[in-house]
């Protein structure tokens, strides 16, 4: 009776114990928690100061990417006016993040036209530019799509696009997906959470 | 025979002038655009407050500052980006239809000078009866979010 008892207690300890060897505390994230369901942050594209990059150039920042195009005049900026509030709001914080905004209209955006763009918005934002199959590769790594519309007559054309921004941490993996419609506090409050994990580079 | 024609036309402009037509119906405030760089499209945004009793559609535009111009609306819908080209907008009676990032707004092109922060640029929007509707905007920063911030 006695040693049951012990037994019993040995045994709730050792399942608690390993229940907290199973899983580290998750952070209460109010955004799509994507952590392991999206490959780490990883291109080869050109950057909008016509150097070559790779997404191992952004370790220790916690980057939010995103898909567009200059010649879109709506959603685009309202996305990255957005962005650029809520990296305000995070005061000094936010020279740990950046902004990538990987170009689905390679013909039109050279490094030059992102460069003004990208610097319109947000200084922590950085334009990204790639071959036609540079960049569908990227799109199709994180499930992203976008297709270009027929030409409207004057040589003028649209590209439908995901609208997801993209969240990795510090140590380049995908954890978090936003719309353009969330909550600035959403973004804020997670971007807070990532910058506090990891090591800084 | 002559006299009698001339009699139904005169009659005809006293009732154009008795009511009003669909531009005086229509009051457009916090119009602004957004300033890109370059000579980058620019999207229009307004308010429009149609006072009448019935719709007033919008048909086109025009603007002595744009090359270009014409009316569009966004959607993210299902996670898409995209971009649909309207050639009407209706305003429906007594309410006001809002042009605002992310929905409905005027697509400016090819700008004849470069647009400044704080400058004003006119579009005239034609409406269904053959009206015309002038819309101030102010220009305003790549991102701001309204006229006021």
């Amino acid at each position: 009776m006695k040693l049951s008892r012990i037994g019993l207690m040995a045994l709730l300890t050792l399942v608690l114990a390993l229940a907290g060897c199973q899983r580290e505390p998750q952070p209460a994230w109010r955004l799509t928690d994507v952590g392991g369901h999206l490959p780490d942050l990883d291109f080869r594209l050109t950057n909008d100061e016509g150097k070559p990059v790779t997404g191992a150039d952004y370790r220790g920042k916690v980057v939010l990417m995103y898909f567009g195009y200059t010649h879109c005049p709506d959603v685009c900026p309202l996305t990255l006016t957005q962005l650029h509030v809520v990296l305000q709001r995070l005061g000094p914080l936010a020279d740990d993040t950046r902004i990538l905004f990987v170009t689905v209209d390679p013909k039109r955006d050279t490094p030059e036209i992102m460069h003004a763009y990208v610097n319109a918005f947000d200084k922590h934002a950085v334009g990204l530019v790639g071959s036609d199959s540079d960049t569908e590769a990227l799109a199709k790594r994180y499930r992203s799509a976008f297709t270009r519309e027929p030409d409207r007559g004057n040589g003028a054309y649209d590209v439908s696009h995901s609208s997801a921004i993209y969240i990795f941490d510090r140590d380049g993996k995908a954890r978090l997906l936003a719309t353009p419609s969330a909550a600035q506090d959403d973004i804020v409050h997670d971007l807070h959470l990532l910058i506090g994990l990891g090591a800084k580079s | 025979m002559k006299t009698r024609f001339f009699a139904v036309l005169a009659g005809l402009a006293l009732c154009t002038a008795a009511h009003a037509n669909d531009a005086q119906s229509v009051q457009a405030t916090k119009g602004w655009v957004r300033v890109l760089p370059g000579n980058l499209p620019a999207g229009g945004y307004v308010e429009l407050k149609n006072t009448s009793d019935h719709t007033v559609k919008i048909v086109g535009a025009q603007s002595a500052f744009y090359g270009h111009t014409m009316f569009h609306r966004s959607s993210t819908e299902g996670g898409m980006g995209r971009m649909e080209m309207l050639d009407e907008v209706d305003l429906p009676p007594n309410a006001v239809t809002t042009f605002a990032p992310g929905g409905y707004h005027v697509m400016l092109m090819d700008a004849k000078k470069p647009v400044k922060v704080g400058d004003h640029v006119v579009v005239n929007f034609q409406l269904a009866d053959g009206s015309v509707l002038p819309v101030d905007f102010t220009a305003r920063p790549a991102n701001a979010f309204s006229l006021t911030d």
